[in-house]
């Protein structure tokens, strides 16, 4: 099966029916998406599908052949997206768990709404889970995100 | 429901007819045999309780719900992750409901309470239509869906149309591992459907307190 992983294509030889978590974590070895509950309950295995976020625990591989994949490895080669290097600022990280699914769903957040409100960023990723309660500073980092992708355009 | 389970419905709804049908024929013999084959081809009025039976079973209702949270399982309970309708009835911004629910049901073996999926993607009606299906009345539901204003400008070709091969209707009898699928046969409800629009649409009466 031929997958598009962060820009690169794979040739990955798994049954259809895998999620594609698995697919990612396990053959191609990206272990930056996490498992958390397997049943798109929690977020953590947020990855984009075509600049979508999309819970990858519950997605068969077969879905996504022909479609783009993004891991939290593949959101910039460096760590210089907005929303990481807004991360690191705002100190959002305690145990980090969940950290790559929040960022995944805040960058498909601000790719799609570059000035959210709270609200929105509320609503956006309400579906992430963090059992440390690091819910207000995921806010302000998702807010000086915004900031700095609008300042960069 | 699995396929015995639909004949046998289907089967019980025969026979529930056939019954009264044989004995008067057997104690008049003269009587015309009847016209029709059930109560949705008699009475378009009663047709559209057959259509009311679906709309407001929990796979039509968890989508067609009164505020702008859908619904979930045959409980009816709020979705979970604050899901909210969205600017399009496809939820918010960042969290679609296709961050969940993909083009298809995900393989039983998965298990139980996984997001459903459907190839023409998940979605509630938009706000400018909600279509609340949620708690009314059978008079309240038969106007809202023939109402053009407020079905989406579906003409009733269209919405015969919708209810008989739309993939997000049809997912309603193949709702994947551990749901129960809408509880009257889908060719029944579509041949309810088409007899109450031949008939014009009509709605029955206001809803009475002796018959709410």
């Amino acid at each position: 099966m031929r997958l598009n992983v962060n820009g690169t294509a794979r040739e990955v030889d798994a049954p259809g029916d895998m999620p594609l978590l698995w697919v990612i974590r396990d053959v191609l070895g990206l272990t930056g998406t996490k498992f958390g509950c397997g049943m798109a309950q929690c977020g953590a295995c947020t990855v984009h599908l075509d600049g979508q976020a999309v819970r990858s625990c519950v997605l068969p591989v077969s879905a996504v052949a022909g479609r783009m994949v993004t891991t939290i490895e593949g959101l910039s080669p460096d760590g210089s997206h907005p929303v990481q290097k807004a991360w690191v600022e705002a100190d959002v990280v305690q145990c980090g768990y969940c950290q790559p699914g929040q960022i995944m769903s805040a960058a498909a957040l601000i790719a799609h709404n570059p000035s959210p409100s709270d609200d929105d960023i509320d609503l956006a990723l309400a579906g992430n889970i963090c059992r440390c309660g690091t819910y207000q500073r995921v806010r302000e980092a998702v807010r000086k995100a915004a900031a700095q992708r609008r300042a960069e355009r | 429901m699995s396929t015995i389970g639909l004949w046998l419905a289907t089967d019980g709804w025969r026979w529930t007819i056939a019954a009264p049908v044989a004995l008067a024929l057997i104690s008049c013999s003269h009587a015309p045999a009847p016209a029709s084959p059930g109560p949705e081809r008699a009475d378009p009025v009663a047709s559209f309780e057959v259509v009311r039976a679906v709309l407001q079973s929990p796979r039509c209702v968890n989508c067609h719900p009164a505020g702008d949270a859908p619904l979930q399982g045959d409980d009816g309970h709020v979705h979970l992750q604050f899901v909210r309708r969205g600017p399009e009835g496809r939820g918010a911004t960042g969290l679609a409901c296709a961050t969940c629910h993909a083009r298809a049901n995900p393989p039983e073996s998965y298990g139980a309470h996984m997001p459903p999926g459907v190839s023409t993607e998940w979605r509630l009606p938009p706000p400018e239509h909600k279509m609340v299906f949620a708690g009314l009345n059978s008079r309240m539901l038969c106007e809202q869906l023939k109402d053009p204003k407020r079905n989406g400008g579906k003409t009733m070709p269209a919405l015969v149309h919708h209810v008989a091969g739309d993939p997000l209707v049809l997912w309603g009898w193949s709702p994947g591992f551990g749901r129960k699928p809408v509880p009257i046969p889908h060719d029944q409800f579509v041949r309810a459907f088409e007899t109450w629009a031949a008939a014009g649409a009509p709605c029955g009466p206001p809803p009475t307190a002796r018959n709410p």
